[in-house]
């Protein structure tokens, strides 16, 4: 397929130069483009550098179709920055390994602890760790990837 | 070439997905009720054994209910909703070819693959621990056997949840169609399973050696069709099927590729409006609403995109307008610039007659007649002022929600106030 045949594309006659050169030059890319026509005089010098607005979905979220939130009720990891209220962000896609905040169910219920040898650990010396014996599974959902809280 | 065609559902899907968010359910008989906690839609294995059936009245099954402590829970569609997507988004990545055939299943086309129980291992592995859902994978060479292979898989523990007959030797898949009531092999419905008993086709193996030409005559050429496909032969291709009654679907391939967002508006909205109109039809009422649109995948130099999504409408509706607005709505979520559109599709689930359909208070007494009108209205006038003149999508959405029943969970995925508290 000749990779030039859309500009005869009846359906979009907005579509101008600028655009067609960021559209092949950014195949995968996903930016903005606006329907700006090219002026006369002049390009406006700014058209090269339009990039996507920072989006606090793509910064806390990795994969989407994985990811689920939950809030925290409690100070049991007051000391691993999570506190009562913070809703955090779960990632059950990835292989959980010793050390990281995880989300677990024990009999039922979900915990957020730290993730120990045959147990699970809080952050707060007031709380003890949930031990596991040997051959007993913990059931790990997903690893906590972040956390999100407002002031206002 | 030799097809192989894959269907995966999720086992009890609205029971499983209650379970991902409430682990307490788990192990216990639970049932997911109709909208106004009416009959039990979805059962989890344990209420199964107690002898729910499917669509009991709830309140029939009070006393069973107190004895064995059953759970009745109201429907949730706007977490099913979402569980579904991620669920259709994760097998997306395991085939060039989806089709999407209900809220909790659907079609891959897996042919020119290899070791296809393994990869169908790998698809539930991933769907387990990416959203906690259980499903089974059944591989066919056609969709009547990806069925009915979806069925061994689920029913025969020896599987671990994958069949694929492909990999068995002739005997011994004729052994497993033998064991497999008639009934079950997909199209074949009540009554004409009672025809068929008649002729003396009690299995699925029955059904597979007997004559089509004769059952065209005693029936019609879609029974002589599933004959075929029960041997192989592929007479429904993937998104070929006229769908069952509960739901209704509206899609085609385009004429030549569109790019343009308003194009697949208009496309999307003249679905939408058919699907309706069968809809109406058949006296019922929608609840749920899906939209998906796809790059040509036999054009693999092309850069590929494909999205689908479903949502659950506030109130079940027949309304044109109300559908296409919202099927516009979530449009402008799926569509992404700069690729080429070879098809688009709608499709309407969670039908129910109008009758059982409880009505909005402030719902006009006619508003099927009204949007119609409006509809043809909208119709004239793009036919004067050419298309793309009105746009529905501009109003945007201003629903609430929320659904109306007491037994709900909480909109886990969908709503801050909803989600899981740790």
């Amino acid at each position: 397929m000749n990779p030039l045949s859309f500009i005869t594309n009846s359906r979009n006659p907005n579509l101008n130069v600028a655009q067609i050169y960021r559209r092949y030059s950014n195949r995968s890319a996903y930016i903005p483009l606006y329907s700006q026509k090219v002026p006369a005089g002049f390009p406006s010098p700014a058209t090269d550098f339009v990039e996507a607005r920072l989006s606090a979905d793509d910064y806390l979220v990795k994969n989407p179709i994985s990811t689920y939130f939950v809030r925290v009720k409690g100070d049991s990891m007051m000391n691993a920055g999570i506190f009562d209220g913070d809703v955090l962000i779960v990632d059950r896609s990835i292989e959980p390994s010793i050390g990281q905040v995880v989300l677990a169910e024990v009999d039922g219920e979900f915990t957020v602890k730290y993730l120990g040898n045959n147990k699970l650990v809080p952050a707060n010396p007031n709380f003890q760790p949930i031990e596991f014996k040997d051959g007993q599974t913990i059931s790990v959902i997903g690893v906590i990837t972040g956390s999100m809280r407002k002031f206002l | 070439m030799k097809r192989s065609i894959a269907l995966i559902d999720v086992n009890n899907f609205y029971v499983s997905c209650e379970r991902v968010f409430n682990p307490k359910l788990n192990n216990k008989p639970v049932v997911v009720l109709s909208n106004n906690d009416g009959c039990a839609i979805s059962r989890s294995n344990e209420a199964k054994e107690l002898g729910i059936k499917m669509g009991e009245p709830w309140f029939k099954c009070q006393e069973l209910a107190r004895q064995y402590h059953i759970q009745g829970l109201s429907s949730n569609y706007a977490l099913y909703a979402d569980m579904s997507n991620r669920v259709m988004a994760i097998l997306r990545d395991f085939s060039p070819n989806q089709e999407v055939y209900s809220i909790d299943e659907c079609f891959l086309d897996l042919t020119g693959f290899k070791n296809l129980t393994s990869y169908g291992q790998e698809m539930r592995g991933r769907i387990l621990k990416w959203t906690g859902l259980p499903v089974c994978v059944g591989i066919g060479a056609t969709k009547t056997l990806a069925k009915l292979a979806n069925h061994c898989a689920k029913k025969m523990p020896e599987f671990e949840g994958v069949c694929d007959f492909g990999a068995l030797a002739n005997h011994e898949s004729n052994a497993l169609l033998m064991k497999i009531e008639v009934g079950e092999v997909w199209g074949v419905g009540r009554r004409l399973t009672s025809k068929l008993l008649a002729l003396g086709i009690k299995t699925a193996y029955d059904l597979k050696q007997a004559d089509p030409e004769y059952l065209r005559q005693q029936f019609s050429v879609v029974m002589a069709k599933t004959v075929s496909e029960l041997n192989g032969t592929i007479c429904i291709e993937l998104e070929d099927i006229s769908p069952p009654r509960k739901q209704i679907l509206s899609s085609r391939s385009f004429g030549q590729p569109v790019r343009d967002y308003n194009s697949l508006a208009e496309a999307i909205t003249l679905y939408m409006s058919r699907a309706a109109e069968k809809l109406r039809a058949q006296d019922s009422v929608a609840g749920l609403l899906h939209v998906y649109i796809r790059t040509n995948p036999h054009k693999p130099d092309d850069p590929q995109y494909a999205n689908g999504m479903t949502i659950s409408l506030p109130s079940p509706t027949d309304d044109t307008l109300q559908l296409v607005k919202t099927a516009l709505w979530v449009l402008k979520r799926l569509y992404k610039r700069h690729y080429a559109y070879a098809k688009a599709g709608v499709y309407l689930g969670d039908l129910m007659p109008r009758s059982s359909a409880q009505i909005d208070l402030f719902t006009s007494a006619q508003p099927t007649s009204r949007s119609q009108n409006l509809m043809s209205t909208i119709d004239q006038i793009q036919a004067k002022m050419g298309r793309g003149s009105i746009k529905l999508a501009s109003e945007g959405m201003s629903y609430s929600w929320k659904m109306r029943s007491g037994r709900k969970s909480p909109n886990y995925t969908t709503s801050w106030d909803g989600l899981v508290v740790v």
